[in-house]
């Protein structure tokens, strides 16, 4: 029990219910969150990723199927769900659209004062968060507004880190960023689990995405949970992803195209530097 | 949560209503409304509800759906009923303390509520069962005599049109916002009214702002297609009278003669 920090138990969730447009978005789904783990979430558009990571955070309530959090029924009449947001971040898509103050220090604090701090504490919190995100300090007294896209993000990313979560849920965080961007934002991703052992859920529909960081994908199509396992145990299923219009990482059709080129490469590496070891290995 | 509001929304259904000509619709709700307030007698509200209820079932829209498109007006309704029950003279039912209920009271109270809630499911199942791009473009043949008189009718539906295509995306908007700020630990729900207020800040600064871009986005894109006003646009799909028009102007006449009769020169 205590090994698992988050279950999810047969979740079945309707948008428009009783309405001609009606339509399953979470279709019995269930699964575990550990302590300390790097989950990726991975699905086409319109799969229901989004709508998952709203009930981890009891902002939709499940039709049917309920979540548990540290063995806590978190849909329970008297469940503390506003300190639950607290302990489970979740970072919306495009996030920049949701900031509103005017400096950055006091958007970053709006998380940690609703969470009760007082405001040294809330900004001592702030301030630690717009560091880690790896933002300047010239930015603090900025308005949010006159940042770069790319920074605005960080920002909105800060002000859920701010509230100090145990896991923290990101949605398509690298949607609409350039690919320098991308990369430097995974990598901080990835140190927050590594560094602060923060749970780390990461959505997105691109598996290049979380090929690297992750320790498991969870991946999903018209609203249920198709596979749940490590991600190379996942990669093997390269045809049924591709039928789902997911595919596998970029450096998988690589090696493949590469064997069938005649070079011997194992086909099963993932990441970058896997793919280039195999690769040097295969010319040696 | 917000989006439950019925309001104005399309309701896709297949039904003779929906394909009924816009102009039908618009000018067949107006006489509606009007007939509500011309007589105040309780047979008239019943062939009213009746039409309505007709009217209703043939456009396929579940009546329950109907019913919840009241609930905005909930509180005005019964604001309503009570000040009329309560402040209307005439010969005393019941009294207690300072208040007294009348029998006209009571009578008048009926007649107001009954007449609120056929005014808003009946100007409802006209917006349910028609898309706003059609509607404005009825409104826009409606008016265009006024074209004489310098009135811009064009532009008029053009920014009807407008408008009505973004109260959803702007409820979307406001409930994705609303949502995102929850999972910060906003809470819009305990304290008092200021405090209520003033939480709903982080939710009105976005989506201002969010507006403003669309406006600016679309403006732009209106640009680029070179729309220039009204002058020589010609249209896509033409409004057509269509032979379930003609049947649905001769109910229409036929209510119409009802209710004139019984409020006229029945003593029922
Ligand atoms: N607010 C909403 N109202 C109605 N339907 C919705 C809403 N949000 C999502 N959906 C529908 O639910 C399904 C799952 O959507 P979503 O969870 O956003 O998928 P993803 O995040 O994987 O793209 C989609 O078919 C989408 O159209
Ligand atoms: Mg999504």
């Amino acid at each position: 029990m205590n090994e698992y920090k988050l279950i999810a138990d047969h979740l079945i969730y309707e948008y428009n219910k009783g309405t001609a447009q009606a339509r399953k978005a979470l279709d019995d789904v269930s699964f575990v969150l550990r302590s300390g783990e790097f989950v990726g979430l991975i699905g086409h558009t319109g799969s229901g990723k989004s709508t998952l990571v709203q009930h981890l955070v009891a902002l939709l309530k499940p039709d049917s199927g309920t979540i548990y959090y540290e063995g806590a029924d978190i849909f329970e009449k008297d469940y503390n769900r506003k300190a639950l947001r607290g302990k489970v971040g979740l970072v919306f898509q495009y996030p920049e659209y949701q900031l509103f103050e005017e400096t950055v220090l006091s958007e970053v604090s709006y998380g940690p004062k609703n969470m009760g701090m007082d405001k040294k504490e809330a900004e001592l919190a702030a301030y630690a968060a717009i560091k880690r995100v790896g933002l300047e300090d010239e930015c603090f007294d900025q308005s949010p507004f006159d940042l770069s896209g790319g920074q605005k993000r960080r920002v909105a990313i800060a002000s859920v880190l701010a509230m100090k979560p145990e896991i923290l849920i990101l949605d398509e965080p690298t949607a609409g960023l350039d690919p320098a961007g991308r990369t430097e934002l995974l990598d901080m991703i990835k140190e927050l689990k590594d560094k602060e052992g923060i749970t780390i859920v990461l959505v997105s529909h691109s598996m290049d995405d979380v090929a690297e960081a992750a320790d498991r994908i969870i991946v999903m199509d018209k609203g249920k949970i198709i596979y749940d396992d490590e991600p190379r145990a996942v990669f093997t299923h390269i045809e049924e992803l591709e039928a789902m219009g997911l595919g596998a990482p970029e450096m998988s059709y690589v090696l493949h195209e590469l064997k069938a080129a005649g070079l011997p490469v194992d086909v099963n590496a993932i990441t970058l530097k896997e793919a280039k070891e195999e690769i040097l290995r295969a010319l040696a | 949560m917000i989006r439950d509001i019925t309001l104005g929304q399309y309701y896709q259904a297949d039904s003779v209503v929906h394909r009924l000509d816009p102009r039908t619709k618009l000018l067949g709700t107006l006489v509606y409304l009007i007939s509500l307030f011309v007589f105040t007698k309780a047979w008239v509200f019943v062939a009213a509800a009746t039409f309505l209820l007709i009217c209703i079932f043939l456009s396929k829209v579940p009546f329950s759906y109907m019913l919840k498109g009241l609930k905005p007006i909930l509180f005005i309704l019964l604001f309503t009923l009570v000040l009329n029950m309560l402040f209307t003279k005439g010969t005393v039912l019941v009294s207690w303390w300072k208040f007294s209920i009348t029998e006209e009271g009571l009578k008048q109270a009926g007649y107001m509520g009954t007449r609120l809630i056929l005014l808003i499911l009946g100007s409802n199942l006209m917006t349910l069962t028609t898309t706003p791009t059609r509607l404005t473009n009825a409104m826009e043949h409606v008016m265009k005599p006024l074209k004489v008189i310098h009135v811009p009718v064009h532009e008029i539906a053009m920014m009807m049109s407008i408008a009505l295509r973004f109260i959803p995306i702007l409820l979307e908007e406001t409930d994705r916002i609303m949502k995102a700020q929850l999972a910060r630990g906003a809470d819009f729900e305990s304290g008092n009214i200021i405090k209520k207020a003033k939480s709903f800040i982080p939710v009105l600064v976005p989506l201002f702002i969010s507006a403003f871009r669309r406006a600016n986005d679309l403006a732009m894109a209106m640009e680029a297609r070179c729309y220039h006003g009204g002058n020589g646009r010609t249209q896509y799909r033409p409004l057509k009278y269509k032979g379930r028009d003609f049947a649905a102007y001769i109910l229409l006449l036929i209510y119409l003669a009802a209710v004139i009769v019984i409020g006229k020169f029945l003593n029922l």
